[in-house]
């Protein structure tokens, strides 16, 4: 079939059919990424001319980032899912009930016998499960994941309320908390993680084989199948994956706040997939990006850092958020489509 | 068949010239139409026959030429002009809606209604009129679009041109979606078109179809008219392909080569059956070799490759490669035992469209390119970049975005994949659909290299002619039964047709 950048003999594809080097730029991964560069530091602009000095300064980004870095952890887990072409609703009530269960008073009483890593081990284990449970209903029992997820995010909300009794749990646990509020070189441990969490899932995404299939996956399903990849296996541990950045969240979640609660993580799936798609990966799969899911995060947490300073109401915020997500989708369509066939 | 020279001209088109950004699609097409003939356009993948089209149906305007419709000098600015003139285009894919009945989807956009509400039962009345005339009395107008077959679905598409006071359709490949039973009766249509004076402007890669439905052929190379007015059942096919790829296509099958008396058994199939589908099948193929499987759409070849491939999961059977029984139902267990599937869907079921070439040669040895699990895409490119050179792909170029490559090169794209992995057991679902036929003749070429490299090879086509010419042994599949087995040679079309009727009879 022609099409207009085809139609000429194709032995010789003549350069003009390309589309310009500027247009290849921009929508490479590198130019969506400078696109989401400039729309921070207009932000951070933004936020020095109305805020000055209460902004501008290395204690306030500190805060930003600091904010950002829980979402920022199930953004990392949510943009595996999201590449391969799932969804996952769950992320934020599985955090929830991760903190639930690493703060129950019996689990507790074991932590400050033996370790305080108890407690961060039980965190883990409880969002990696809650994702494998995930994965196989998805994989092979064959429930789209919007459903799936959408379950387990009502299932594990309501098991947190029935474990906690519906109660905030106190950390008092002292190494735990020590360990969480700590800080090395200046910058808090909170950041330090969602730093090594987001640089183990660049690497993960971009550099391996487990990257590669995932992408396959999101890009052609049924492609990837036929062409040897154990697809079930791997949507598994997509969900496991997600499942255990939330356990992460959870941590850093009770570290910062010192409770374990089953309000934890309310509505953080909404925010995890603005950030992942605002970022520039596609939310059918198929492209996924983890430098763009962090300067997606730090967009929206800059944005709500700069009203928050200028006293803003939260409705405001909310309004411009939605605004930003149409236009960031908008934008990358655009780009998507000047990348991609013409036909 | 031929219409007589007198016939006046509906459509001529002189001079077509279109550019894309500055890169000529078109430099100078001629197109000659006749009232009530079936104009046959024929040309390789690029030569310009889409734009062409686009540019009747309105939807490109052109930059160089003049059009003229019933000998008065016309414009087509939009595609609302060209049903206005009475130009009906049947695209590929087809564009009727599949959640409305037949009558909703032939009135879309002209809906028969009185103060705005629709007449349903005239609509109906006028539908059923409409497939009578087309052979289709039998199509109930409120059965929803979506539960027709393909063909079905092209009925409806010319039932709603004739809907318009149609003159000229033009249809796109029409049969590439249907079996041999299918496209006789589209032929019906097209002569039940054409009887009421319609033109029709056909265009297909099957020489063997506009011998039999065509009265006149223009072929376009490289964006120009370089043959018009030929006879479509007595043009000689060597000069057809001549004129399209400007070389001569003297072997369009390469030679068989004799196989060793002693080369072994690889891939060996034992009383496999899947539910509802086909039950029993039992063949071997030797190092070397190439099986053909033929048989009708809906007789099961296809689900046949697809349950050796372990894509399905038979009911009984064993499917075992150099005497290792694979587990069944599993794709990973087969690819890692050394087998290789082209689908019958590159698209949907192939490649990645959106990656580079190189990511989809590899997709089956990815872990080959990584030590570790990281990956290392310069030898990914590398080993890409050989295969594309020594199968003679177009551009070779490994970061080549896949699904901006003609439909040849796909496939080649595919078979770089299992030669990359080093097959040993190779099935070929359909390998040249909507390849054109220059490249046709490659493929097979490499088919063939492939087998004597010591390859065994399972081919399955709609096209029982390209399974006789390419397979050294036909299994004929009827009903879900291999019904005979046969060397290719000692069997032609109609003998494998009548066998399958017979078989589907019993």
């Amino acid at each position: 079939m022609s099409n207009p950048t085809s139609t000429a003999p194709i032995a010789t594809p003549p350069e003009a059919t390309e589309p310009s080097a500027l247009q290849r730029f921009l929508s490479g991964s590198a130019g969506r990424n400078l696109g989401l560069v400039i729309a921070l530091v207009l932000l951070i602009a933004a936020g020095a001319i109305t805020a000055g000095d209460r902004f501008m300064n290395v204690e306030n980004f500190l805060t930003i980032v600091r904010l950002a870095s829980i979402i920022g952890v199930i953004s990392i887990g949510g943009t595996f899912v999201i590449t391969s072409g799932g969804i996952d609703l769950s992320v934020g009530s599985l955090m929830g009930l991760a903190t639930v269960v690493a703060t129950l008073s019996s689990v507790q009483a074991a932590a400050s016998q033996t370790t305080w890593l108890l407690m961060i081990v039980v965190a883990l284990v409880v969002g990696a499960l809650g994702g494998l449970i995930n994965g196989i209903v998805i994989a092979y029992g064959r429930v789209v994941p919007f459903m799936a997820t959408l379950a387990m995010l009502v299932a594990a909300r309501g098991l947190a309320e029935l474990l906690s009794d519906r109660k905030t749990q106190i950390i008092n646990v002292q190494g735990f908390l020590n360990f969480f509020r700590g800080d090395a070189f200046g910058v808090p441990a909170l950041i330090w993680m969602f730093v090594v969490v987001a640089i183990i899932g660049w690497f993960l995404l971009a550099r391996t084989t487990f990257g590669r299939r995932t992408v396959a996956l999101g890009g052609n399903y049924e492609a990837s199948r036929l062409a040897g990849i154990k697809v079930k296996r791997h949507t598994v541990s997509l969900y496991v994956l997600a499942g255990l950045a939330s356990g992460i969240a959870a941590t850093m979640m009770m570290g910062r706040t010192t409770v374990g609660t089953s309000t934890h993580g309310t509505l953080y799936e909404l925010d995890v997939i603005a950030a992942v798609v605002v970022g520039g990966t596609l939310l059918v799969g198929g492209r996924g990006t983890i430098v763009g899911t962090v300067l997606g995060v730090l967009i929206f947490a800059t944005l709500t850092n700069v009203f928050t300073q200028n006293n803003l109401s939260t409705s405001v915020q909310a309004i411009t958020k939605g605004v930003i997500i149409v236009v960031a989708v908008l934008l990358q369509q655009r780009f998507a489509a000047r990348g991609s066939r013409s036909s | 068949m031929v219409k007589g020279d007198t016939a006046p001209s509906l459509l001529v088109m002189s001079g077509i010239v279109k550019s894309f950004n500055g890169v000529p699609a078109l430099r100078g097409v001629d197109l000659e139409v006749r009232a009530g003939e079936v104009h046959c356009v024929l040309g390789q993948n690029g030569a310009g026959k889409s734009t062409l089209i686009k540019i009747l149906a309105g939807a490109y305007q052109p930059d160089g030429g003049q059009i003229s419709w019933n000998s008065e000098p016309t414009s087509i600015p939009t595609p609302v002009d060209a049903l206005a003139l009475g130009i009906a285009t049947m695209y590929q894919e087809l564009d009727v809606v599949d959640g409305l009945t037949i009558a909703e989807n032939i009135f879309l956009g002209h809906e028969s209604s009185t103060l705005g509400f629709l007449n349903r039962a005239r609509s109906a009345r006028e539908t059923h009129d409409l497939l009578a005339r087309l052979g289709h009395g039998d199509l109930s107008p409120h059965q929803l679009v979506g539960t027709l077959p393909a063909a079905g679905k092209q009925i409806v598409s010319m039932a709603r041109a004739l809907s318009r006071n149609t003159r000229l359709i033009v249809m796109d490949e029409p049969s590439a979606v249907l079996d041999s039973e299918e496209v006789r009766n589209l032929f019906r249509v097209v002569r039940e078109l054409t009887s009421q004076n319609i033109a029709v402007i056909y265009i297909s890669h099957r020489l063997e179809e506009i011998r039999q439905i065509g009265d006149r052929i223009t072929v376009i190379k490289d964006g120009q008219t370089v043959a018009s007015g030929l006879s479509a059942p007595d043009t000689p096919t060597s000069d057809l392909i001549h004129l399209m790829t400007g070389r001569s296509v003297e072997h369009f099958f390469p030679d068989r080569t004799a196989l060793p008396v002693d080369a072994p058994v690889v891939l060996d199939v034992a009383g496999l059956s899947l539910r509802e589908t086909f039950s029993d099948v039992s063949f071997q193929v030797r190092a070397g070799e190439i099986v053909g499987l033929a048989g009708l759409v809906g007789s099961g070849r296809s689900e046949i490759l697809e349950t050796v491939y372990g894509a399905r999961k038979p009911t009984s059977g064993t499917v075992s490669v150099k005497g290792r029984a694979l587990r069944l139902g599993s794709v990973d267990d087969a690819v890692a035992a050394g087998v290789g599937l082209s689908p019958e869907e590159r698209k949907s079921q192939g490649l990645l469209l959106e990656e580079p070439v190189y990511r989809n040669v590899t997709l089956s040895t990815i872990s080959r390119f990584a030590r570790g699990g990281l990956l290392d895409e310069r030898g990914e490119r590398a080993a890409t970049a050989e295969q594309l050179t020594a199968l003679h792909a177009r551009p070779d170029d490994p970061d080549y975005l896949t699904g901006n490559l003609s439909g040849g090169n796909q496939q080649k794209v595919l078979l770089a994949r299992w030669l990359v992995h080093g097959t040993t057991v190779l099935l070929l679902d359909e390998p040249t659909r909507g390849v054109d036929v220059g490249a046709r003749a490659e493929i097979y070429a490499i088919i063939r290299r492939l087998a004597d490299a010591g390859t065994a090879i399972v081919v399955v086509s709609s096209e029982i002619e390209e399974v006789l010419g390419l397979a050294d042994r036909v299994l004929i599949i009827g009903d879900g039964h291999v019904l005979d087995t046969r060397p290719a040679t000692e069997i032609d079309e109609h003998g494998v047709l009548e066998l399958v009727m017979k078989g589907n009879a019993a």
